[in-house]
């Protein structure tokens, strides 16, 4: 596999990842997002406090290609956000998983993190859409 | 021939002249004596110290670096800009309208009056519009005015539930940004497999929040929306009002109006349908037309005619106001206006049959060599993906600057953001098939290219005066000007 799928986090449509710890969820791109945007240039995060809302735009991420939003993989209400993006969002690009981390969420309702893909079946939908 | 990369202020050596004052005439006076000191300039002036020659050859040949579609083909698909007729420069340049003045009073202004008032009359018959507002300085700038004339009108009613805009995921780049801009909230249309808007999902996002649906018909996909009236009936029925972003009219003129397929608002980019300058370059214009009920709400303001007198209507107490000086980019009315007349009602109508063609013509050749998603007749432009080539190590990107290399101007690409590694290409109705073979040659030859070594494509251009530029860098925190070395 040409992108790096890793364990312990679960994976949306749209190719955010959520790992949840305890009651929040820490979110981010997934590899295959950061590698089909392309170097990213701009992070707009949400303020602390913010109320997310499943499959709608909770962040914006600017690449050399394209403006896209983050989806949120959950409801709930923003705790943190990674500020370091703000002056170095290649990160996102260089350690999606791990210092690319996009903000916490303390997680509304536990049954959406069940909704979303794990490592086998987001490798699977990753080769499809790769194959589309 | 020389190709130096070298700023003027990195040019110049210290006591070299262009230029020598004559001898002064009247009594040297000490600056102290005229100017206080805190008004002295303490520091360097810092300019460049050249010789005349030096100058004249450093600014000639920046001026060769120039590419636009007077020196060749330049397929821009969405933003393409279409060749301009010298006449129109003529016409515009004719001393009557050139030196004008904006204040001049009305009885001295007639004939440019008439002029934009005949030009008025153009459009409408055009567009199928009951008005339009000349002002607009470009596309984006129209559909700005043409959303507050929207607004204008939602809130006359008294509804001020509606916050919403509907926007295809085929839609123009700059709609998202204009309904921001507007104070509406963006609601995205997904398309069908066939890259047409999804009539269902259209009305299930329509509801009493809807202030308007905004469309380009032909889409950027360069595909006629064939279900346009059901789509006009369902947001009419849902009380909202539909835009029609009139970036590529060009390929329906005469053949259809966007008036007739139930549009409420137009704005027409005029560089691309009627041959003036972009608004990006500018002076550009973006007259915006309206139906009946939205008159009311035009920007003042608008010339009219009575007693066989044309005059600046300004008596429309529920007008949004003025949305440039004075009465817009004049010159660029007579261009328009000149193309319009020189071409005619049959005139203008071949070249939408042109551009349509021409379009064809070149996807029927790319798409022996390229992946084309929506394969379909199409209408101004299509879209091609170069994802397959992007799996080989050189994508869309890539392959824009592999043109440059070979003296074409790239398509635009990533976008529309529907296709992946999209290139979008316009070759407009002016080219001829000899320039289109050539195009889809040269796309050939870097395909083959790709299959050879892809990772030299993914490193060019190797012919142009700078080559690969950091973007990442550019966009992050660019240089804007000079400063000297400390």
């Amino acid at each position: 596999m040409k992108y790096n799928i890793i364990d312990g986090v679960k994976y949306t449509r749209k190719h955010e990842w959520a790992r949840q710890e305890g009651s929040i969820a820490v979110v981010g791109l997934s590899d295959y997002a950061q590698d089909k945007l392309g170097e990213i240039v701009f992070v707009e995060l949400p303020d602390v406090g913010t109320e997310v809302e499943a499959g709608k735009g909770s962040a914006v991420i600017e690449s050399v290609k394209a403006v896209a939003d983050l989806y949120a993989p959950v409801s709930g209400t923003v705790t943190e956000i990674n500020e370091e993006l703000l002056d170095q969002p290649e990160v996102i690009n260089s350690d999606p998983y791990g210092d690319g981390w996009v903000y916490k969420v303390e997680i509304k309702d536990e049954g959406q993190m069940s909704d979303l893909m794990d490592k086998p079946a987001y490798e699977k939908f990753v080769v499809e859409e790769d194959e589309k | 021939m020389r190709k130096s990369k070298a700023l003027i202020f990195e040019m110049g050596r210290t006591g070299r002249q262009g230029y020598s004052l004559p001898s002064n005439d009247v009594p040297d006076k000490p600056l102290g004596e005229l100017l206080p000191d805190k008004m002295q300039r303490s520091c360097d002036l810092g300019l460049p110290e050249l010789s005349e020659v030096e100058i004249i050859r450093h600014f000639t040949e920046l001026s060769t670096r120039n590419f636009g579609v007077d020196t060749g083909f330049y397929p821009l698909g969405s933003c393409t800009m279409k060749y301009n007729p010298k006449v129109n420069e003529e016409a515009a340049a004719l001393p009557g309208f050139a030196f004008m003045h904006p204040c001049q009073p009305q009885q001295a202004s007639q004939g440019a009056l008439e002029l934009l008032y005949n030009f008025e009359q153009g459009l409408k018959e055009l567009t199928a519009m009951d008005r339009f507002t000349l002002q607009p300085a470009a596309g984006a700038h129209g559909e700005l005015t043409g959303l507050m004339v929207i607004q204008a009108y939602h809130r006359h009613r008294g509804d001020h539930k509606r916050n919403k805009v509907l926007i295809p995921l085929s839609a123009h780049g700059t709609n998202p940004a204009t309904v921001s801009m507007a104070g509406y909230e963006v609601v995205q249309v997904p398309c069908d497999d066939r890259g047409l808007v999804d009539l269902n999902a259209l009305k299930e996002a329509l509801d009493d929040t809807t202030a308007a649906l905004m469309l380009t018909n032909p889409s950027t996909l360069g595909l006629f929306e064939e279900e346009i009236i059901p789509m006009a009936r369902a947001v009419h029925e849902a009380g909202g009002l539909l835009y029609y972003d009139g970036a590529n009219m060009n390929a329906i003129m005469g053949y259809t109006r966007p008036g007739d397929m139930g549009f409420d608002v137009v704005h027409l980019n005029i560089h691309k349908t009627l041959s003036t300058p972009h608004g990006g370059g500018g002076p550009g214009g973006g007259p915006v037309g309206v139906k009946e009920r939205l008159i009311p709400f035009l920007p003042v303001p608008l010339v009219d005619k009575k007693n066989e007198e044309f005059y600046f209507d300004y008596d429309v107490p529920d007008s949004i106001g003025k949305v440039h000086a004075f009465y817009g980019n004049f010159g660029v009315a007579v261009k328009a206006y000149t193309y319009m007349r020189m071409m005619g009602a049959e005139g203008l109508k071949q070249a939408s049959t042109d551009a349509v063609i021409n379009a064809n013509y070149l996807m029927s050749l790319l798409k022996k060599t390229f992946y084309l998603p929506y394969d379909r007749i199409c209408k101004h432009e299509f879209v091609l993906s170069a994802r397959p080539e992007k799996k080989k190590g050189a994508g869309a990107g890539d392959i824009a600057k592999a043109l440059l290399d070979r003296g074409f101007h790239p398509p635009t690409v990533y976008f529309p953001l529907i296709v992946e590694e999209a290139l979008m290409i316009e070759p407009t109705d002016t080219e001829a098939k000899e320039t289109l073979d050539a195009f889809a040659a040269v796309m050939e030859m870097i395909a083959k290219d790709i299959d050879e070594d892809a990772e030299k494509v993914a490193h060019g251009p190797y012919n142009t005066v700078v080559g690969r530029l950091d973007e990442v860098r550019a966009a992050r925190s660019p240089i804007l000007r000079w400063e000297k070395e400390s």
